[in-house]
């Protein structure tokens, strides 16, 4: 008898990575800052990712299951990362029916409607995120004290909201100052906020990580950053006494959180470089923007969200730099 | 810095298995199948009958139009039938069937091992020579090379470049021809730059092949017309226009030929095949090929006349393994696979690659999650998911428009893809498709 051989088309090699790979290593990357929610805002923490994380896996399953009628396909690991991303922009005493809600409007309004896995428009952790705050105003700006692990009721405000506060009141930026945590405070995370947003540096290591595994490139985080330091800076020397320095910008109200874990988000970010540190530079324009002069203290969810909306039309007419758009460069053609 | 093409690229493992084994002569077979068409263009037609006694190097099939090649006995011996035969492509071909006696060569062959390096002819007996010996692109595109080295009306070369890359995966043919033939090697480059009428050459060899590279180096230490360029290793860079900007800094503009911007390449082993049949009058009717995988026991570089069916390379080699799932005649990248080992070799066979039942299979498909690493791995700047998308659904205008016929095949996008996509399956339809509507356009 001949053994019959495989037969198809080339190449027939290939780099290994997957779907599965990808989701997971971001989901792994997160865990130093996840570490640091922890030891910040104890076991609450823990409980929060865990409810957002089962949720958004739960009711995606629950959709394809018997909605779809499809084989679920939970295990690719992008519903439990939207989990672990909604997580991460929720005050960490956030009571677990809002977070219930958060995860149905993210998997089940921002994803699955629009055909899943690939083909949402905008990013769910972020969707579900903006209609807690919009639905649970109160809930969603309270923030627990820092340590403050088993001691309930202590509330206190994140450094963005001090300042809007503040000068919302007529308080000059310079006096604000000294009810603002230190920059190294800010590098740290020794400050109030959302669960996983605090820490600068636990966000850099999951984030240095991720572009040494190539997971993500540098495009999207580095344009987002330039942008927002370049956009307030203009301001904060125009008039200091009115607007905060590019470093405080930076630090805080989660925009490391947002350059490289939730504007990267691959299905909602644009697909060459060139639209990719446009969409960056969006990205952080409108961050500035919402915080000087919205009405919110932060705005990367919002500004990731508008961006996102534009992608399409990046894609579009952004083109990649071609091979052979060139002028004839010798004596033929 | 060490100098590679600028877009794009992949990295795959080199498994460069027999790298360190020396070229073998494989032993004469009982039979062969010489195709009559094993060249891009009209297949050749057939000159002998059944019942003719050959010879090797005896023409048994000539050229028949501009864009075509003459065929060679490679064994001496009685012709049996002229009929169709198992080919690469999966459908039967015609060919020539010769049955062996004997190694009876032409008498115009010089069998002498001495490198000849007097070149006496001139540039048209160059040309000549190399057109009857039916000589094509051996890197595995196999376009006659006679037609490659006269530039259309109005167009001049200006450098010769020679293709030492052997990017793909596992191949080491070239690799082992410029470490055992280099002296042959150079007369083969002189006598091309001779037939293009060019002052300048250039070999380009990836640094993954240090001692090519010093053999070459010190060979033609004492000249200044042709230089030893080493490149940085990436994959696709042994394609041609990827070749090109990374050794001359042109960029091939789309549409356009090489000669477009002056430049004519051509591969190792074509250039060796070059040295013969104008130095030695030796048609093209062996060459070598890498036999490879990484369960195949004894993986080797060997010469084998043309027309050998792969099993007995296969059985050279150690035999088929227990678990070999898939056979590729060519690299991992750009190989085709194979349906049965009867197949012959010809003269696009640059290697044969057993693979194992695991690798074998492709992993299941996943949605597309807009990682756009297609994008950016792909060396002609294009953009491979969308590429797929319009030709799924058909939308051949958006797909010409978005440069579909750029596209060269290298299959970095669907090496690349983490939800193993069929990108490359689906730009080849739709390049088909694409291709049928520009002709039918001009018409």
């Amino acid at each position: 008898m001949t053994k019959l051989f495989t037969i198809s088309p080339s190449p027939h090699i290939h780099s290994g990575d997957s779907v599965n790979k990808i989701m997971y290593s971001v989901i792994l990357a997160l865990l130093p800052a996840f570490i640091w929610a922890v030891v910040m805002f104890g076991l609450d923490s823990v409980r929060v990712t865990l409810v957002a994380v089962a949720a958004c896996v739960a009711f995606e399953y629950l959709i394809q299951k018997y909605i779809l009628q499809k084989t679920p396909q939970i295990t690719d690991g992008s519903a439990a990362l939207t989990g672990v991303l909604l997580a991460f922009n929720v005050p960490a005493s956030i009571p677990s029916w809002m977070l219930i809600v958060g995860a149905l409007v993210a998997i089940g309004i921002a994803k699955m409607p629009f055909g899943g896995l690939g083909n949402n428009p905008f990013n769910p952790a972020l969707v579900g995120r903006v209609f807690m705050l919009i639905s649970f105003p109160v809930q969603m700006t309270s923030w627990p004290a820092i340590h403050s692990a088993g001691v309930d009721a202590i509330t206190t405000a994140t450094p963005l909201a001090i300042l809007k506060e503040g000068i919302k009141n007529g308080q000059p930026v310079a006096e604000l100052y000294k009810s603002l945590p230190a920059n190294m405070d800010l590098f740290l995370g020794n400050m109030s906020g959302s669960l996983g947003e605090i820490s600068v540096i636990a966000l850099l290591i999951g984030g240095i990580f991720l572009l040494v595994r190539k997971i993500i490139t540098w495009h999207i985080p580095v344009s987002v950053l330039v942008s927002s330091a370049i956009f307030s800076g203009i301001f904060w020397v125009i008039d200091p006494g009115k607007y905060t320095d590019p470093i405080f910008q930076l630090m805080t109200g989660g925009l490391i959180l947002g350059a490289f874990f939730m504007a990267t988000d691959m299905v909602t970010s644009p697909m060459n470089a060139k639209a990719q540190l446009l969409f960056g530079a969006g990205i952080g324009m409108l961050t500035i923007t919402i915080r000087f002069w919205g009405a919110y203290p932060e705005g990367v969810s919002f500004a990731i969200l508008i961006m996102n909306a534009l992608v399409p039309l990046l894609n579009r007419f952004i083109k990649p730099k071609r091979f052979g758009e060139v002028k004839i460069q010798s004596i033929n053609g | 810095m060490i100098k590679t093409f600028k877009i794009g690229g992949v990295h795959p493992a080199e498994n460069k298995l027999s790298a360190e084994k020396a070229i073998e002569v494989l032993a004469l077979p009982k039979s062969v199948f010489i195709p009559v068409g094993q060249h891009i263009g009209a297949p050749a037609e057939a000159v002998v009958q059944k019942g003719d006694q050959v010879k090797a190097g005896q023409l048994i099939a000539r050229s028949s139009g501009f864009v075509s090649a003459n065929i060679h006995s490679s064994v001496s011996g009685t012709v049996k039938k002229i009929d169709i035969g198992p080919d690469t492509s999966g459908y039967p071909k015609k060919g020539v069937y010769i049955d062996v006696e004997d190694d009876i060569w032409d008498e115009q062959i010089d069998r002498s091992s001495e490198v000849k390096t007097e070149i006496s002819l001139d540039s048209a007996a160059i040309l000549a020579k190399i057109q009857d010996a039916g000589i094509v692109g051996l890197g595995g595109a196999t376009f006659p090379t006679h037609v490659k080295l006269v530039p259309p009306k109005g167009m001049k070369a200006e450098v010769l470049l020679i293709n030492g890359v052997e990017c793909e995966p596992y191949l080491t043919s070239d690799h082992r021809m410029m470490l055992e033939h280099g002296a042959e090697l150079v007369v083969g480059v002189q006598l091309l730059m001779k037939a293009l009428n060019v002052t300048r050459a250039a070999i380009g060899i990836e640094n993954n092949k240090p001692d090519a590279i010093e053999k070459m180096k010190d060979l033609l230490a004492g000249q200044n017309t042709i230089s030893v360029m080493p490149l940085q290793v990436k994959y696709p860079q042994g394609g041609e226009k990827q070749l090109i900007k990374a050794v001359t800094g042109r960029e091939v503009p789309s549409g356009a030929l090489p000669i477009s911007v002056g430049v004519v390449v051509t591969n190792i082993a074509t250039t060796f095949a070059v040295y013969e049949a104008v130095q030695k009058n030796k048609p093209l009717f062996e060459r070598i090929v890498t036999v490879t995988g990484k369960s195949v026991q004894n993986p080797s570089n060997f010469k084998v006349r043309i027309g050998t069916a792969i099993s007995q390379l296969i059985e050279a080699a150690g035999g088929l393994p227990e678990n070999c799932g898939k056979i590729i005649n060519g690299g991992p990248m750009m190989g085709k696979a194979v349906a049965n080992i009867e197949i012959p070799v010809t003269k696009g066979t640059s290697g044969i690659l057993m693979m194992p039942e695991k690798e074998a299979k492709r992993r299941a498909v996943m949605p597309c999650i807009r990682c756009s690493r297609c994008v950016s791995v792909c060396p002609m700047g294009l953009e491979p998911f969308l590429l797929m998308t319009v030709s799924e659904k058909q939308i051949w205008e958006t797909a010409e428009n978005e440069r579909i016929m750029d596209c060269i095949e290298c299959g970095s996008c669907s090496y690349t893809c983490p939800a193993n996509r069929p990108l490359l399956d689906y730009i080849r339809l739709g390049k088909g498709k694409v291709g049928a509507l520009i002709r039918t356009r001009k018409q």
